[in-house]
């Protein structure tokens, strides 16, 4: 499949690149305080949530491909890991509303293009491409299916 | 002038006591001349969302690690970032963190590679700290810079390399990760990140001991007497053993080394930092796999 980056993350990763290094902590930062508690109907079904176990801080994840191939990426992850949450919403935001196929074709090393290995650290930033690589094979599966 | 004792008297069962604070102690502290709180986290985004009062950030990754090699930085890097922070050598130094002080124990055993003499604890770090209801603010202190001397570090006491392991097989190693990552259960699956080493298991002879044994609920330190069944009966350790510990990267087992150095008083306890991400991929290094420790290979 041919890799090209979704308009929205591209603009995800132009907002952090015009920062400062420090700057980009606050904006992830931002992202993190932004990710959206997950539906109701899955806050009472744990069991349909993935780990990702790549990630030193619990998160899970639960991806949904609906009617419309319109894929939707359910993510939760505690307070205390500012940083996971951070990667999840920047992936919910720039994943939101498109089809199965775009989001297949989202490069792998998207994470390690926005200016954040440097103020993160690249092995944290693998916690990020789990994320990415989770949700991809989740689609593929629900296509699949 | 190290900052006096915290003379709480759950901290004098311990072989280093000048090495614990308690919440209460520091927050009746905070503000001392002589005094630098620094936070230290896996997380790098956590010391933002709130922190305690005048606390400095250092973290592991961006700050003590060379941003090429696989290292600490340097005795220049060191005094730079020091300075920086307003703390100088005689500066008593408390490191707190999250889960259970795990990143604020390897800052602590970085700070005494380089021979930073007064550098503690607060136990319980950053979740008993909370549970106490203690407050936190968002507001990052301007510290004024000040001189810290250029120190080399010395690796040769607190830190094994990989050959230094190879030399000291026969005598004991804890391996502090997950049981299911020392039995080598763990492997990758397809579409899944590769877990950084290229094989599974452990070091032939180590002792598995999880490190968050060494903590109870509350995020302490548990007492001495669960700290000897745990290490001494359960791991066989003895006194006067020469140890080292391991993990993936060398965190966990930095806390582990706190515990066997400052908290049980064991006088050689070198930290392998290399750990199973160097061992696991090395050519040629024994491994053993499965439950059991293994015997040592002759050599």
């Amino acid at each position: 499949m041919t890799e090209s980056t979704p308009h929205q993350l591209a603009e995800i990763r132009e907002e952090f690149l015009a920062l400062e290094t420090r700057d980009r902590l606050q904006l992830l930062l931002e992202f993190s305080n932004e990710l959206p508690e997950l539906p109701e109907r899955y806050r009472e079904h744990p069991d349909l949530l993935e780990r990702v176990e790549e990630c030193q801080s619990p998160v899970f994840i639960f991806v949904e491909v609906d009617g419309q191939g319109i894929v939707h990426l359910h993510a939760t992850a505690p307070k205390e890991a500012p940083t996971t949450r951070g990667f999840a919403s920047i992936l919910v935001q720039g994943l939101a509303g498109l089809t199965a196929d775009e989001v297949l074709s989202v490069p792998d090393d998207y994470p390690n293009t926005i200016g954040l290995t440097e103020a993160v650290s690249p092995l944290r930033i693998r916690g990020m491409k789990a994320l990415l690589g989770r949700t991809k094979r989740q689609v593929r599966e629900k296509i699949a299916a | 002038m190290p900052v006096e004792l915290d003379p709480a008297p759950q901290l004098a069962q311990f072989a280093h006591p000048d090495r614990l604070v308690t919440g209460e102690w520091l927050e009746a502290h905070l503000g001392t001349p002589g005094l630098v709180v620094v936070e230290s986290d896996e997380d790098v985004l956590l010391y933002e969302t709130g922190h305690i009062e005048g606390a400095v950030k250092i973290d592991w990754h961006t700050d003590l690690n060379d941003p090429v090699e696989r290292d600490y930085i340097d005795g220049e890097g060191f005094a730079k970032l020091l300075g920086a922070k307003g703390i100088s050598r005689d500066t008593t130094v408390v490191i707190y963190g999250d889960k259970n002080n795990w990143w604020a124990a390897y800052a602590l055993w970085v700070f005494s590679l380089f021979g930073h003499e007064d550098v503690r604890l607060l136990d319980g770090g950053r979740a008993k700290w909370e549970a106490d209801g203690r407050a936190y603010t968002t507001e990052v202190p301007q510290p004024t810079p000040v001189d810290y001397p250029v120190v080399e570090r010395d690796d040769s006491k607190l830190r094994a390399y990989k050959d230094d392991v190879l030399a000291h097989l026969g005598n004991p190693l804890v391996d502090v990760r997950s049981p299911e990552e020392y039995s080598g259960e763990r492997t990758t699956a397809p579409a899944y990140p590769d877990e950084g080493a290229l094989r599974a298991g452990h070091i032939p002879s180590a002792q598995n001991v999880p490190w968050a044994k060494a903590v109870a609920e509350d995020g302490t330190f548990k007492p001495v007497p669960e700290l000897d069944a745990i290490y001494r009966e359960g791991a066989g350790l003895k006194e006067g053993d020469d140890i080292v510990a391991y993990c993936r990267i060398g965190e966990r087992s930095s806390h582990t080394w706190f515990v066997l150095t400052h908290l049980l008083g064991f006088e050689k306890v070198r930290n392998y930092d290399g750990s199973w991400t160097e061992w696991g991929s090395a050519v040629r290094v024994p491994i053993v796999k499965g439950a059991d420790p293994g015997a040592v290979p002759s050599r």
